[in-house]
């Protein structure tokens, strides 16, 4: 299947510091991006499912992020929270040439 | 009332008398109609904690052991303040008074409000567990006010009550329990002497070279030791004591006087009814009276001529009491205890079982002296097993010398290993060996059996579930290291607990052997730990913790990842429930100026922020700023951050003291801005919230504080510390007592550095200070006992000089986007991916 992608340049990776998170406005959108220490990046909506929380604030690592409000925790991979009823939108992220790419489906847009 | 049942009444209702019920009721649950007399107003409580009451370190409720609904409980009539005054033995009755308010439970004479009715109770078996009263030595003048025993809770709170008024005390006796009344009242910041009428302390457990040490450790305490001194006289100027005369022609002065000078059986009701009576009720083997249906058990009692003043003999007493009275074993017979005592004294580590010197051929001598430490060990062993030990200055070996002692079993070859524990780490008692009866716990009583029902049936995989569980170690706490042995043998690994004790998830290290290896390895950021100790893994909700551990290890050396603090340590400031941050300038205790003020409003107004507060600490909280205005608020300002968003020093707070108050006796608000001033910034394991009060009306509440300094008469401060008033609500314990603002700067600084390197990541002070006991902190942090108050003093120092002011960073951020807020990106490029 072919799906048609819109790909953000964010702008150079020191952007972001290393192992934190950044919000991003993409038309409308808030999406928490993260630069994990290993140089991993992930990307998720930044409100928090709980209540609306800046998961750009939270503490990352191991492909989790723990949202600054009340510590409710997710899974930047799969979206997954570690309450049961909870769950994030997930994007794809990457770094290219030293710049931050990050995917939407063109649905997003 | 079941007509088969018959009738038992027990005479007394302190630890013998209350114990022997417990084993009865095990044994036989319905065999008896059991009604109690007990001439103190209170349940059965553990009178060997006593000590720790008249010190503080536990309240009255604490050491209860059979509160009055467990008597309810149990279907037994208790007379409670009612003592038994006569057995009439041809008619079966027991005969009672109630007591009147104040009288002591043990007098001799039984003071009974006038007309008050008498209580009646008809037996068919009796127990005798009248105890025993402390014994008065001929001294003129000594009964009085000033004057105390200390044998009961009564005399407990007397005793404490007396303190707080005077300056100085003497305590006539140098044993086990005249020490730690000394040991007790020192705590009430007074100056105490012991007189001891023998040329040593603690005669009957020591050798005089043990006896010598004992005296310097205490010395160094500043406890103040007379040996060989006969007290004659005690002077009074009316009716208040004075000074007390010896025999020889000197003198001391003394405000108060607590006299502990041995005990004596209480026997009188036993011999006005016709039992044979010596120096003791005298009991057989089955613990029988001259008179079958009449029994005794504990301190009152002569057994084999002997007459013991310790539990561990009641414990074994009572079992052999219920055994023959149930008829569950009528032949079971009690054939006299060993002996072990350990001191409880806050500071000094003392343990001695039975004999302290050989007194047969053949019996050998091990002894270990290190007279710098006062160290002094010592062992007796009589045809390869253990007759005697002394323990003095270091007692790690004693739970497993104790149970070789009581049971008998042969010592092993080397004999080191008993004092210093085997060479190879393994123990040198395997608790696997222990019968099941063998007593683990002496001060509750709790057998290995018991312990190790716990830990298989009950799941209790460390020693405070043990603890919670069964009551072992919760007493002295002497036996500890053989329940975390038990806890190894039959629940294997400690596993399931173990993680609930390591400093942070993912890196498997309680805080002491976290801190040994960062040091060991030089691990200066926390992702070179995560690296070296957690296989690489990042755990965010370890971050932070590991952040505030590595910062009080490395002070300025440490490599400040920014990713590894909280958002508000980031930003220096609050996180808000809509993410915007608070804000809050520090105002040094609480005092402001004109200037400050229209800077606050100016500010408030240019950042149109949504809400100005007083906080609860005495300062100002502009609410609802974001994140990117940050920067310009603090320039605007001109003042440094607050801290209230750290776990740091916060405030303190500050009555307004001696200058305008008309109470106030210390300046508590220049020392709150002096402390504030020192400590600001200073991080911790949880945040620390002070106040200092100008004098005991306490208004700035600096007895709920972490820390806290209230103003005494005398330009003197008492220091408080663990005190809470947030979800949980606890009084400070008091420190110590100093003489100068200086002095309360160095202890406050003393307490901090050693809660910054001991207390857990988010464990509150209160927490802390329960955890360790504030008999153990003041022994560390001002009798500095282990040696390192010096150092404490030096690392607090540190940290007080790699203060600097977060704020600065709106002049220069730590990076780039610190303050950002988000960044409105546009999606531009379409591409077609394979998904
Ligand atoms: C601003 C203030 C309330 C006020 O308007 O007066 C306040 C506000 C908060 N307190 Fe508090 N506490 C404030 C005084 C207190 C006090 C009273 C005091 O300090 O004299 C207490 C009781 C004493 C104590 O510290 O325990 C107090 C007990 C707590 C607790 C409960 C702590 C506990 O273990 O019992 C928390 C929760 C925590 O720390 O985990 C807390 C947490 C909070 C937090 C920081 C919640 C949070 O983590 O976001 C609140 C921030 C609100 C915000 O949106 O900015 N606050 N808080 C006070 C700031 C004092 C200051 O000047 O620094
Ligand atoms: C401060 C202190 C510290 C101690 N520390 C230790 C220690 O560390 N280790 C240790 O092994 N032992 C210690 N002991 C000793 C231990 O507490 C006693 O051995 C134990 O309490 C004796 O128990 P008992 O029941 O025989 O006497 P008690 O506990 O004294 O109980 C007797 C009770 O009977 C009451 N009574 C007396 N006559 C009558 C009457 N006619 N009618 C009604 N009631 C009456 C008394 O008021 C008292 O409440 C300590 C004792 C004290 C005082
Ligand atoms: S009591 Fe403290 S934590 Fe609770 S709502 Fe008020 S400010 Fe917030
Ligand atoms: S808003 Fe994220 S946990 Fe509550």
């Amino acid at each position: 299947m072919v799906e048609l992608m819109n790909v953000i340049r964010l702008g150079n990776i020191e952007k972001i510091q290393r192992g934190q998170g950044r919000c991003f406005v993409v038309n409308g959108a808030e999406i928490a991006v993260f630069r994990q220490r290993d140089g991993r990046f992930f990307a998720i909506q930044n409100r928090c499912p709980h209540r609306q929380g800046p998961l750009a604030e939270g503490l990352v690592g191991d492909g989790k992020v723990i949202c600054p409000l009340h510590a409710h925790k997710f899974d930047l991979v799969t979206g997954a929270g570690a309450e049961p009823s909870e769950y994030v939108k997930v994007y794809a992220a990457r770094e290219q040439d030293g710049e931050i790419l990050l995917m939407l489906s063109a649905e997003n847009n | 009332m079941t007509k088969n049942k018959s009738r038992l009444v027990v005479i007394g209702n302190g630890m013998a008398g209350a114990r022997v019920v417990e084993e009865i009721l095990k044994r036989a649950r319905d065999r008896f109609d059991i009604t109690m007399f007990g001439a103190e107003p209170c349940g059965n409580y553990n009178r060997a904690l006593l000590s720790n009451v008249l010190n503080g370190s536990r309240s009255a409720a604490e050491i209860l052991m059979n509160p009055t609904a467990w008597y309810r409980d149990n279907g037994i009539t208790l007379h409670l303040g009612v003592k038994a005054t006569q057995i009439r033995r041809q008619d079966k009755l027991i005969f009672g008074v109630p007591l009147s308010k104040g009288a002591a439970a043990y007098a001799v004479e039984a003071a009974a409000p006038p007309d008050a009715p008498a209580v009646i109770a008809p037996y068919d078996r009796v127990i005798i567990a009248t105890g025993s009263r402390p014994f008065v030595p001929p001294i003129e003048g000594c009964a009085g006010p000033g004057t105390f025993l200390f044998r009961t809770l009564d005399d407990c709170n007397q005793i404490s009550g007396c303190a707080k008024a005077c300056r100085k005390a003497a305590v006539i006796g140098g044993g086990l329990l005249g020490l730690e009344a000394a040991r007790g009242l020192m705590t009430h910041g007074i100056d105490v002497t012991v007189i001891e009428a023998a040329s040593q302390l603690m005669v009957a457990q020591l050798d005089f070279e043990a006896g010598q040490m004992l005296r310097d450790t205490l010395e160094g305490m500043g406890v103040k030791v007379m040996c060989d001194k006969i007290t004659a006289r005690v002077v009074r100027d009316n009716s208040r004591i004075t000074q007390l005369e010896f025999k020889d022609g000197s003198t001391i002065e003394t405000d108060m006087l607590v006299i502990s000078a041995g005990i004596r059986p209480i026997t009188e009701i036993a011999a006005a009814c016709g039992l044979a009576v010596n120096k003791g009720l005298v009991c057989d083997d089955q613990m029988r009276t001259s008179d079958p249906d009449i029994f005794g058990v504990g301190e009152c009692v002569e057994h084999r001529g002997k007459i013991y003043g310790l539990i561990n003999p009641i414990w074994e007493q009572a079992q052999t009491l219920a055994d023959v009275i149930t008829g569950v074993n009528p032949r079971a017979a009690y054939v006299g205890s060993k002996l072990g005592t350990k001191l409880k004294i806050m500071g000094v580590e003392l343990v001695s079982l039975g004999e302290t010197q050989p007194s047969q051929a053949g019996d050998e001598v091990v002894a270990y002296r290190e007279p710098s430490r006062g160290v002094y060990k010592k062992l007796i062993v009589r045809a390869g097993a253990i007759s005697g030990a002394i323990l003095l200055g270091e007692t790690d070996t004693a739970g497993v010398l104790t149970q070789m002692f009581l049971s008998g079993a042969p010592a092993p070859q080397r004999r080191a290993d008993l004092l210093f524990g085997s060479s190879s780490g393994a123990p040198v008692l395997s608790v696997l060996d222990l019968p099941d009866h063998a007593r683990v716990c002496n001060c509750n009583g709790v057998t290995k059996g018991q312990i190790k029902e716990a830990i298989m049936i009950g799941k209790c995989r460390s020693v405070s579930k043990v603890a919670a569980c069964t009551k072992a170690g919760s007493g002295c706490g002497s036996c500890r290291n053989l329940i975390v042995q038990l806890i190894e043998a039959y629940a294997g690994e400690v596993a399931d607990d173990a993680s609930e004790s390591y400093y942070v998830p993912g890196v498997p290290l309680e805080k002491s052997q976290l801190a040994a290896e960062i040091r060991r390895l030089g691990l200066k950021s926390v992702s070179a730990v995560f690296r070296r100790l957690a296989g690489g893994k990042e755990y965010p909700a370890s971050k932070a913790g590991l952040a505030s551990l590595l910062k009080t290890l490395w002070h300025d050396e440490y490599e400040d990842e920014r990713d590894a603090r909280f958002i508000n340590d980031r930003v220096h400031a609050n996180i808000q429930k809509d993410g915007t941050f608070s804000v809050v300038p520090r105002i040094y205790g609480g005092v402001t100026s004109p200037a400050e003020l229209r800077r606050i409003a100016a500010v408030a107004e240019k950042f149109r922020v949504p809400l100005v507060k007083f906080t609860g600490g005495q300062r100002l909280d502009l609410l609802g700023v974001k994140k990117e205005d940050l920067p310009e608020v603090w320039k605007d300002l001109g003042m440094p951050s607050g801290h209230a968003y750290a776990r740091a020093f916060r405030t303190c707070k500050s009555c307004v003291g001696a200058d305008f108050c008309r109470y106030g006796v210390g300046d508590s608000l220049a020392l709150a801005q002096k402390i504030e001033r020192r400590f600001q910034g200073v991080e911790s394991p949880h945040k620390m919230k002070l106040a200092v009060a100008g004098c005991p009306r306490n208004c700035s509440e600096a007895c709920v504080k972490d820390l806290g300094a209230v103003a005494i008469e005398g330009g003197r401060w008492e220091i408080y510390v663990g005190g809470a008033a947030g979800s949980t609500v606890r009084k400070g314990s008091l420190l110590c007592t100093v003489d100068t603002s200086e002095a309360a700067l160095k202890y406050l600084g003393r307490f901090m550095q050693y809660y910054r390197e001991h207390g857990e990541y988010l464990e509150r002070s209160w927490r802390f200070v329960e955890r360790l006991g504030i008999e153990r902190l003041r022994s560390i942090l001002v009798e500095d006992h282990e040696g390192i108050g010096a150092r404490l003093d030096l690392e607090i120092q540190k940290a007080v000089d790699a203060y600097n002011d977060p704020w600065e960073e709106a002049e220069r951020p730590a990076y780039p986007e610190q303050f950002s807020g988000p960044e409105s990106a546009r999606a531009l490029e379409a591409a077609a991916t394979h998904g």
